[in-house]
């Protein structure tokens, strides 16, 4: 088995810290809200989602935002737990991206 | 730098500029709503907690302690209880851990897995906090990190770094500045910085620039 | 404390190489690595078995387990510098050196 990419503690390569800080964006805090209000209602658990975080590539671990890695972490359990289907998902994004311009 | 924990809504993009997770994220609340799994009022609820969560809870908690030493004494034996006593609702953490800075000891806390954080109290953890680089860092080379917040510590000061990495959650009590003496409470908090509550640096001098 | 808990307080121990699937939060820098025991934290779910939807249970012990900086690096830190971390009782093992200090009590 292989270290988890999220497992890095004493990695080496680290640079300074970057200490400025942004604004949560509306989806940031709709992703923060949600993670929360599946949890209050016993939907999943803060373990679950770690785990998938865990499970995704790691490419993508390192490349996504905080909130990104949620959203994905989100979808999965609920597609696993099958409360949603990725078409579903998918369908929905759809109408919206209508609404929203999307060329 | 504001410490404020209140969700300002700054400038957003076009929804068709989001990324592909921001966007899905819509999709998601609205089946997830429709479906009855969760409801329009969860979601503002649990918008409006993180609101009213910010350091200013665990400023004011620190600056009573350092004034009331048995309050202090209470916040370390049973800090939930001590934040019960101040109105701070810390009920949402499993197991509450304070951890006393002294003349001989600094803390610093950081979850390498991910980023536990004592939101209950302090609200969101800041951007640096989550990155890659202070998870990388902080446990094999804490005084480096101290340094760039601006501590910088002689090697007779022990330095002890936990790593958050179960349900316990860990805040710091900075040590009280100097010439602080018969300071009242209000203007104590006012040098209890977030980042000293996580131990990357010292609070704030009393003594202005 | 309870008669399934292993280790108390000032007790030396290591920090088992466990490498198997799973979702494990004992980070790999300190596999392998030996401590001593600072505190006990008492009983929880066991989060490996949460992750996967299942109830967690029996609760495990967890501890908090204390290690000098230049032990876990191999380097010199500054001498007095430590690192804490909460580990599960079952990723923990008496170290060597207690071992043979169990004939002295």
């Amino acid at each position: 088995m292989a270290r988890g990419h999220h497992d890095i503690g004493g990695l080496p390569g680290a640079g300074p810290i970057d200490q400025s800080e942004h604004t949560l964006s509306d989806w940031e805090i709709l992703a923060d809200a949600v993670n929360q209000a599946l949890g209050a209602r016993g939907v999943k658990r803060t373990d679950e989602m770690r785990r998938a975080r865990e499970e995704m590539d790691s490419a993508a671990y390192r490349d996504m935002t905080y909130y990104e890695r949620w959203i994905a972490s989100i979808e999965a359990i609920l597609i696993e737990k099958k409360i949603l289907t990725k078409e579903e998902i998918d369908r929905k994004l759809s109408q919206f991206e209508s609404k929203w311009g999307e060329p | 730098m504001s410490d404020a924990g209140n969700a300002e809504h700054g400038h957003d993009h076009p929804k068709h500029e989001l990324s592909h997770y921001a966007k899905r994220i819509y999709a998601i609340r609205d089946l997830l709503i429709e479906k009855g799994v969760i409801t329009e009022k969860d979601i503002q609820c649990q918008i409006e907690y993180q609101e009213a969560r910010s350091p200013a809870n665990g400023a004011n908690l620190v600056a009573r302690a350092w004034g009331d030493a048995a309050f202090k004494g209470r916040l370390i034996a049973d800090p939930k209880s001590a934040c019960a006593e101040m109105g701070i609702d810390a009920t949402a953490i499993n197991e509450f851990v304070v951890l006393e800075n002294t003349e001989s000891v600094r803390h610093m806390v950081v979850c390498t897995l991910c980023s536990c954080y004592p939101r209950p109290i302090l609200g969101r953890p800041p951007d640096w906090y989550k990155s890659f680089n202070y998870r990388q860092r902080a446990v094999v080379d804490p005084r480096s990190v101290m340094r760039e917040f601006g501590l910088n510590l002689p090697d007779d000061v022990e330095v002890r770094v936990h790593d958050s990495t179960a349900d316990i959650r860990y805040l710091i009590l900075p040590l009280r500045p100097k010439g602080t003496e018969n300071w009242s409470e209000a203007d104590l908090a006012k040098l209890v910085t977030r980042d000293s509550m996580i131990g990357v640096m010292d609070p704030l001098d009393a003594i202005p620039e | 404390m309870n008669s399934a808990t292993q280790f108390k307080p000032g007790d030396r121990v290591t920090v088992k190489f466990q490498d198997r699937p799973g979702h494990l939060r004992t980070p790999w820098y300190i596999r392998g690595k030996s401590g001593w025991i600072e505190q006990v934290h008492g009983e929880f779910r066991n989060p490996e078995s949460l992750a996967f939807g299942h109830d967690g249970l029996p609760k495990k012990t967890l501890y908090l387990v204390a290690f000098n900086q230049s032990d876990v690096w191999g380097r010199t830190a500054a001498p007095k510098d430590k690192l804490l971390v909460d580990i599960y009782e079952h990723w923990l093992e008496s170290s060597a050196q207690e071992r043979e200090e169990v004939s002295h009590e």
